[in-house]
């Protein structure tokens, strides 16, 4: 048995330390199936696989350990929704691939040429915590948005994990915008989009035939959605009015096979039932309480308690604003989560749910069917907390990716360590390494 | 008495709320006191008044009283709108409402520093942004109160996030955004009924990106940071001028040598500039770099005024030691970064580094969601902080969100601590603030109870959400 310190390692170490066995001691291990937590809990990991997750497990032979003693175990925390890997700097366009307006294109743009793994970003949430994320692209010039992707945090590797994952759609008040200036044009896109694919699909060949030249909707765009239309990858849709939720779920009676993930959802607590027994899963956030908008005029901190207590798969996702920086933030909104549960007339989550909204659901909402819980046969995404995980004060101390033990050092961390101590040294600052 | 200054634009000494003594007049031949044409500084008073309170005491809570100080057991006697005392335990006079708080904490009420709240309302449609006059780059002539909106749901929501007092300021799109106001945060019909009693006005400035991409899209100058600070520097070289014409106007009126007709013509933009020269008016400066923060630190030495404070100033860790010399507070996020170029080394310590390094750090929102839970941000950055090895205590890092943005506004003698004399602006939590999980139960405000989680007749409603789907809603 190698006892030696992983985290000072890893602290060292710019590149993550490989390790074929990995027991992780003594925590306090929330397993995120259920509300399960295991105290005095081991989580051993062979070959990236989680192999064993119990109370005083014996650590194999020649395991590397983590004492967790005193800590918090959880699976890594995925992001339901981000612009990781595709976004750097929001406002330096250079950096920003998560949209374009001045593209023929929709449906068929795709973000995963653009997935950079040396992103600051990606090591600034990987060291809090988050080991996988949904990328999705923005709306633009079009309801269609494009091709997301899924992604893993890992440091110094091929971080694509599904390309080509689903089609991100705009529809309220962003998408009638885009499709002209009103709703009904946003729907007449998205039916003529749907339409053209089911035309496509039954002809390739024929596909440009008998079209206007004018056709709305080009090969490529068609060619996209045909999964879509089909139902072998989802329609991510972008809806945050009532009324606007009911008419996407009203798509289906149309388009049987689509296969719909509301993204937004503000107002989904007035149609909870509708969206339940639709099983249509919610990516969304729960500090939603301002009537910012229109279509958003009925939001609470309730919604995400009572889409879950309706029967709704919530999962957390950050799209505009922070998508692209700030997905360490998760816990806060899940721990925010259950405060709400505190306050007369509202409605919150467990713990235990909370936890499940960045972890667990987001993975079930997009079928990675192999991490989202401390489960044996799942990969070896593992956090170690140094407190309540869902609290404010806490973070993590070591990051499993795949079983493979994590660098905890960013940009971040270094630009701090240079200036914590700015009496004058012999040299200037930007000689601090 | 407002109606009129409303619609006098000059104003005789003796009829502005500040006025310089009538005697201070020179005496011509006649004998009678000559007319001396002043500035008023107070054109638009604040018409707030304290919603009627009784007597409350809160018993055996833990109290952190925003000056560093924890009480544990602790108590507080808010009486006659003000704070009373405050202990381990307080006298209850009969008649006093007496609260156990067993298991819940007391703190001062949240102030925000940096706020658009209602002149960038929700919902935030074209018709109701009125945060930016970006018509020019100096516009030190708009005051921020003019733009806002009091059906603004957001009031309602800071509110019951512990918020007790903000500052409104226009936005950052000009060098010079205008005046900006501190307020109550409790509902009027009109702006002036929100107002702060006695608290300075601000001068909003902004260096940067801002400004420079605003205009330099413009093809208008400025359209670089050398173009920001010379436009910069020519406003207070005029501004400069304007003091000195009023200055020696107001000489020679004393001695009795000029005429009310021989005062300058009146400049509502240089009013405004001319009022920060005179130390009258605060300077809030949106800024993230270390270097701008430099630059801006050395143009007021160069035209003789202080910058009170810097906001976002994401890289205030570079500079903390300077900022620490030049008695400057540094208004910022907990965890914001790279967003735009200028935040690209945000880092989560900046906060704390900057408190460490014994200048004034404040939490602040720029956001009507993130105005609601600043205390989670202090949380964050109290964290941030000891994980480096800081011993930042819970009673420390309140500071940082109601005494130093008191400061910072200029309003710290009246509120921003739980100490006797101060306004009643109190919050009471079900648990630990700087837990996830607590949320404010009670707010009150100057005594008055003006949020309490349980009631709905104390949780008010804007005009905006009525009669809207889930109006009433807790929230």
């Amino acid at each position: 048995m190698k006892r030696f310190s992983l985290i000072l390692a890893a602290l060292l170490s710019a590149s993550a330390v490989k390790a074929a066995t990995i027991a992780i001691t003594g925590g306090t291990v929330a397993t995120a199936v259920g509300d399960t937590v295991i105290t005095n809990g081991t989580v051993i990991v062979r070959d990236g696989r989680i192999v064993a997750v119990g109370q005083g497990l014996a650590v194999p032979a020649g395991a590397t350990v983590i004492d967790a003693t005193g800590k918090y175990v959880t699976p890594g925390l995925i992001a339901g929704m981000s612009t990781l890997g595709i976004v750097e700097v929001e406002a330096v366009r250079q950096t920003n691939d998560a949209s374009a307006r001045g593209t023929p294109f929709s449906a068929a743009l795709d973000v995963t040429p653009a997935i950079n793994p040396q992103s600051p970003p990606i090591a600034v949430n990987r060291i809090g915590g988050v080991t996988r994320a949904v990328v999705g692209p923005e709306i633009a010039g079009e309801i269609f948005a494009g091709q997301g992707a899924i992604i893993n945090l890992s440091a110094g590797g091929d971080i694509l994990v599904r390309p080509r994952a689903f089609q991100m759609i705009e529809l309220g008040e962003d998408g009638a915008r885009a499709a002209g200036g009103s709703r009904p044009a946003a729907w007449l896109n998205l039916r003529n989009g749907f339409a053209e694919a089911q035309r496509y699909a039954r002809n390739p060949a024929a596909f440009d035939s008998g079209r206007e030249k004018d056709s709305l909707i080009k090969r490529l765009d068609a060619a996209a959605l045909v999964p879509v239309v089909e139902g072998r990858i989802p329609a991510v849709i972008h809806a945050e009015r009532a009324s606007d939720i009911t008419a996407v779920l009203g798509l289906r009676s149309e388009f049987p096979k689509l296969h719909i993930i509301l993204i937004g959802a503000r107002e989904g607590w007035m149609v909870a039932d509708k969206i339940a027994a639709a099983k249509v899963p919610v990516v969304t956030l729960p500090l939603f309480d301002l009537p910012s908008s229109f279509e958003s005029l009925a939001s609470t901190r309730s919604n995400v308690g009572r889409l879950v207590a309706a029967g709704v798969t919530v999962g957390f996702g950050i799209f505009g604003g922070d998508s692209g920086t700030q997905e360490r933030n998760l816990p806060y909104f899940a721990g925010n989560a259950v405060a709400q549960a505190a306050v007369p007339g509202g409605v919150g989550l467990t713990r235990g749910q909370a936890l499940a909204t960045i972890t667990r659901s987001p993975a079930q909402i997009f079928g990675m069917t192999d991490v989202g819980t401390l489960e044996v046969g799942k990969r070896g995404d593992v956090v170690v907390w140094d407190g309540d995980p869902l609290e404010l004060m806490s973070a993590p101390v070591a990051v499993l990716i795949d079983g493979v033990v994590q660098p905890m050092t960013s940009r971040q961390t270094q630009l701090r360590d240079r200036y914590r101590d700015l009496r004058p040294g012999a040299l200037p600052m930007q000689y601090n390494k | 008495m407002r109606f009129h200054h409303l619609a006098a634009l000059l104003l005789l000494a003796g009829c502005a709320s500040n006025p310089p003594p009538q005697s201070a007049g020179g005496k011509p031949a006649d004998g009678k006191p000559n007319e001396i044409v002043a500035i008023p500084s107070d054109p638009w008073p604040s018409t707030y008044r304290a919603w009627p309170s009784g007597t409350t005491v809160i018993r055996n809570a833990t109290v952190y009283d925003g000056t560093g100080k924890k009480f544990s057991p602790g108590a507080v006697r808010i009486e006659n709108g003000v704070i009373a005392e405050v202990g381990a335990d307080v006298a209850a006079p009969a008649g006093a409402t007496v609260i156990d708080g067993t298991g819940k904490f007391v703190t001062p009420g949240i102030i925000d520093i940096h706020s658009h709240l209602g002149d960038y309302p929700s919902p935030g449609v074209e018709a109701l942004s009125d945060g930016n006059e970006a018509t020019s780059p100096a516009r030190p002539e708009v005051w921020a109160e003019h733009s806002v909106w009091p059906q603004d749901a957001g009031f309602a929501r800071a509110l019951a996030g512990g918020v007790t007092a903000f500052h409104v300021l226009p936005g950052s799109a000009n060098l010079f955004g205008g005046r900006g106001t501190t307020m109550k945060n409790v509902y009027g019909r009109d702006v002036q009924d929100m107002k702060f009693p006695g608290a300075p006005y601000s001068l909003k400035m902004a260096c940067g990106e801002n400004p420079k991409r605003v205009y330099g899209s413009k093809n208008q100058m400025p359209a670089t940071r050398m173009g920001n600070i010379a436009y910069a520097r020519q406003t207070w070289a005029d501004a400069v001028e304007y003091k000195r014409k009023w200055d020696d106007y107001t000489r020679r009126a004393k001695a009795g040598t000029a005429k009310p007709t021989d005062a300058p013509r009146r400049d509502l933009a240089k009013d405004t500039l001319m009022g920060v020269l005179n130390g009258e008016i605060l300077v809030q400066n949106h800024c993230y770099r270390a270097d701008e923060m430099a630059n801006v630190i050395a143009m007021s030495r160069e035209f003789g005024y202080k910058v009170t404070a810097f906001h976002h100033a994401v890289e205030s860790y570079k500079i903390a030691d300077l900022l620490a010399k030049e008695g400057i507070c540094a208004a910022m996020w907990a965890d914001w970064y790279g967003f735009k170029m200028e935040s690209y080394d945000g880092i989560r310590e900046n906060i704390a580094l900057v408190d460490h390094a014994g200048a004034c750090a404040i939490v602040h929102s720029d956001d009507p969601n993130g105005i609601q839970r600043l205390n989670q941000e202090a949380a964050k950055a109290m964290a941030a902080g000891n994980r480096m090895g800081f011993n930042i205590t819970p009673e420390h890092a309140w500071t940082w969100l109601s005494l130093n943005p008191a400061r910072g506004l200029g309003i710290d003698k009246k509120t921003g601590s739980l100490e006797p004399g101060k306004m009643g602006d109190v919050v009471m939590w079900n648990g630990n603030p700087f837990s996830v999980y607590s949320r404010p139960e009670k707010v009150w405000i100057d005594g008055a109870v003006m949020y309490d989680w349980a009631d709905p007749a104390h949780r008010p409603t804007a005009d905006f959400e009525l009669g809207q789907a889930g109006a009433g809603d807790p929230k």
